[in-house]
């Protein structure tokens, strides 16, 4: 289930501004000598996503709210292919740079049929805001925090 | 209707689908002769069920699926636009066609994907549209414009992915019309038709 996650560190504001700083480090490493992320072409970069996705909602594609983190194939009520069920992937910055560079070579016998992004600093970018999709965000908190009250 | 002669993407569509399990037929027919009998004469491959089938048409068909969902997504966008009473008698007849269009991409990528022996994605029954936000015409154009543009981004993700070249030519067909419906209702809302050289 994408609410499976350490929990009490996303409930602390502090908790979370720490998780958000750690990724913003990660995502910058590998890459160091490349510019940094920028989150405004990452979200312009999503526009390439939102024929199928939405942060908030299960769409053709999965929601996105909560992506980093989560182990790939686990949201709940989203019917996915055996392939990706079967991944055992927890997304990160590396494993969605892998992934959204060939998602079809990278998961193969995934439903996603999309050629990917083979620019890399676009990926970076749009890892990045995607990243700010987590339990501290306004259009993700009500959703992220839904599931775990009710269970 | 998807078949009528002055339509040709759907019967390239189709006509795909067909070459594409004869290829197919040819190649599983190296290997297993009933194989090849029993596929003939039902009409449909049932080496898909076998385990048998040629994992580039499984792939085809996996990505005409996931284009057969965003449409019937479309589809029920459209429906929900003609229902909300905001649109002015023009823009509804403008808006039905378009969902007209819509449909019979759903029926030509339905029949594509059957045609390959697979069994087509269905609609869901709960579409999450902001509904709370169409208070006006602009609005629900507004979605709308956002949904074409999205299944532009789509197709343009799928093309190159297809094993079949000939499905990318039909999926190419389907974005040419969907960006024109973008084109149009970027226009009915007084945005530039065409914002640029390069779409991406
Ligand atoms: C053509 C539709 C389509 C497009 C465009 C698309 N996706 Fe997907 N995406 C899917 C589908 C369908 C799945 C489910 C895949 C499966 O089950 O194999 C998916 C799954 C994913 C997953 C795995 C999620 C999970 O919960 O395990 C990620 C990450 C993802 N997409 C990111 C993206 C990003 C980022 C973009 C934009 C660059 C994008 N997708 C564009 C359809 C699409």
């Amino acid at each position: 289930m994408y609410c499976n996650r350490p929990s009490l560190s996303w409930r602390s504001p502090a908790a979370a501004a720490l998780l958000a700083a750690t990724a913003s480090i990660l995502l910058s490493l590998p890459v160091a000598a490349q510019a940094p992320a920028d989150l405004a072409a990452g979200e312009q970069a999503y526009a390439k996503c939102m024929g199928c996705h939405s942060p908030e909602h299960n769409r053709t594609g999965p929601l996105h709210c909560g992506l980093l983190g989560r182990e790939s194939g686990s949201v709940k009520d989203y019917d996915y292919s055996q392939a990706m069920r079967k991944a055992r992937i927890i997304w990160n910055a590396e494993t969605l740079d892998q992934f959204l560079a060939a998602p079809l070579s990278n998961v193969p016998g995934t439903s996603m049929g999309f050629a990917g992004i083979p620019d890399s600093q676009e990926r970076r970018n749009l890892i990045a805001w995607l990243a700010t999709l987590n339990a501290s965000s306004d259009r993700c908190r009500s959703i992220l925090s839904k599931p775990r009250e009710n269970s | 209707m998807s078949t009528k002669d002055n339509n040709p993407a759907p019967a390239l569509l189709l006509e795909t689908a067909q070459q594409s399990r004869r290829r197919f037929i040819a190649r599983a027919g190296a290997l297993t002769f009933s194989g090849v009998a029993v596929a003939m004469l039902g009409g449909r491959s049932t080496a898909l069920a076998a385990g048998t089938a040629d994992k580039a048409i499984e792939q085809d068909i996996r990505i005409l699926n996931t284009a057969i969902a965003a449409e019937h997504e479309a589809v029920a966008a459209y429906q929900l636009g003609a229902e909300s009473g905001l649109l002015q008698p023009e823009v509804l007849k403008v808006a039905v066609a378009f969902q007209g269009h819509h449909k019979e991409h759903v029926d030509a990528l339905v029949k594509a994907v059957r045609s390959l022996g697979g069994k087509d994605a269905q609609a869901r029954d709960d579409y999450h549209f902001p509904v709370d936000k169409l208070k006006k015409q602009a609005d629900v154009l507004q979605f709308a414009a956002g949904l074409e543009r999205g299944a532009v981004s789509a197709y343009a993700g799928a093309i190159p992915v297809f094993g079949n070249r000939d499905l990318s030519a039909a999926a190419a067909s389907i974005l040419a019309d969907e960006a024109m419906h973008w084109a149009v209702l970027r226009h009915a809302l007084g945005l530039d038709p065409v914002p640029g050289a390069f779409f991406s």
